[in-house]
């Protein structure tokens, strides 16, 4: 489990408060997707929540474990894959030598798999590679790695057209129960069939933390029929679609896109709703 | 995969084995995708596919054999189509009914009409 508490966290330039007595906590068997507003602080949440940031109070810990301590036994059990990053100039193979030891529930084939998957070469340079690319055999070494966190910003960014169904295969096989996925993203179309969990933030609070089960009851996204109070509409070629409470009878499928847009806009209707006993 | 918009995506993949079951590209007692396989390949959580089975499984379209997986019932196919005709007679078919009589088409009209589709097809 990871367990974010009650932390504050600015940076020294910025007048106000990126975070203040900010709780989350994820657990093992959920792939949750961060969706927040650009400067909303969803890669500073990552650099905290993988020990990389000091909170100016409270913690994040890990399996137990304050990840500000950096102990082997929490950093050989999570991973990262940053937004952007450079790769050493070294052959793939020179690569997992140097680093698999570090983790050692690393498993060579799960890579091969995922390389296979993303059609990429088995041994490559690592120099040589596009952008996209280098995130494909990136992504493959980190879900190869088997930590039991694994954390990604933004990783459908710079994948090619075939890359983004590649990567929701990626996720859904390598997914296990013992593990626990974060991906920050923008492009929630992208991968919303992966996530089971949703968590939205914004102005330094966590506005929704739900599994998408509980969304797709609580919420109904559909054609909004005269005289009904939608949470948030959007027009289409269908007609205007909303964000309606839930009926509890039929479920109706979860558009993450209008999800974000009718938490932020009516927040506390949002919360309201999902506080109900039900 | 491509899913619609509205209907529940559990409930589009369980429309998916249906049409595989209907189709014979899954036998009677075969084994059905495990969990984990099948999410990959509709590039779903794995969340989503265990509703489905239980769904399936709670209407007796598929079974478990402890250990082992899912299986496809004996009388998935009947099943399957009579859940389908109640789905039809009571969804869609009461929007095309009123279709029907905003542009005034009679019962004999239609009546040809399907037995027309039925000579054709």
């Amino acid at each position: 489990m990871l367990s974010v508490e009650n932390l504050k966290f600015n940076y020294r330039k910025a007048q106000r408060d990126l975070f203040d007595n900010f709780s989350l906590e994820l657990n093992e068997g959920g792939v949750y997707g961060l969706l927040g507003k650009n400067g909303a602080g969803k890669s500073t949440l990552i650099y905290l929540m993988t020990g990389l940031l000091t909170p100016l109070a409270g913690r994040v810990t890990y399996n137990g474990d304050d990840v500000r301590r950096r102990l082997p036994r929490t950093l050989s059990d999570l991973y990262l894959v940053p937004e952007e990053f450079e790769l050493p100039q070294l052959s793939l193979k020179q690569y997992v030598k140097l680093n698999a030891p570090f983790y050692p529930r690393f498993s060579h084939d799960d890579m091969m798999r995922y390389l296979d998957l993303f059609e990429m070469e088995h041994d490559v340079q690592l120099r040589s590679l596009s952008m996209g690319q280098k995130k494909k055999v990136f992504m493959s070494f980190a879900l190869a790695t088997n930590t039991g966190l694994l954390i990604m910003d933004e990783p459908t960014n710079g994948l090619d057209i075939p890359g983004k169904s590649q990567f929701r295969k990626f996720i859904a096989q390598g997914m296990t129960d013992d593990k626990i996925i974060l991906i920050s993203t923008h492009q929630v179309r992208d991968i919303d069939s992966i996530l089971d969990h949703v968590v939205i933030i914004d102005n330094s609070r966590v506005l929704l933390n739900a599994s998408v089960g509980e969304v797709s009851r609580r919420l109904a996204f559909r054609p909004v029929q005269p005289g009904e109070q939608p949470l948030y509409v959007q027009q289409s070629v269908m007609g205007t679609l909303g964000v309606m409470p839930g009926n509890g009878e039929e479920e109706t499928n979860v558009d993450m896109e209008m999800l974000f847009n009718a938490t932020l806009q009516q927040p506390e209707r949002v919360n309201e709703l999902f506080n109900q006993e039900k | 995969m491509n899913f619609k918009d509205n209907k529940a995506i559990y409930l589009q993949i369980a429309d998916r084995i249906g049409d595989d079951i209907l189709a014979g590209r899954l036998a009677v007692d075969g084994k059905v995708p495990s969990v984990r396989e099948l999410a990959a390949q509709m590039e779903v959580n794995a969340n989503t596919v265990a509703r489905t089975y239980d769904y399936l499984q709670q209407t007796g379209i598929i079974y478990t054999k402890r250990g082992l997986g899912y299986f496809v019932a004996a009388d998935a196919c009947d099943r399957i189509v009579r859940q389908r005709r109640e789905q039809l007679m009571q969804g869609e078919m009461d929007y095309f009914m009123g279709q029907l009589r905003a542009v005034g088409v009679t019962p004999d009209e239609l009546r040809d009409l399907y037995s027309d589709y039925l000579a054709s097809s």
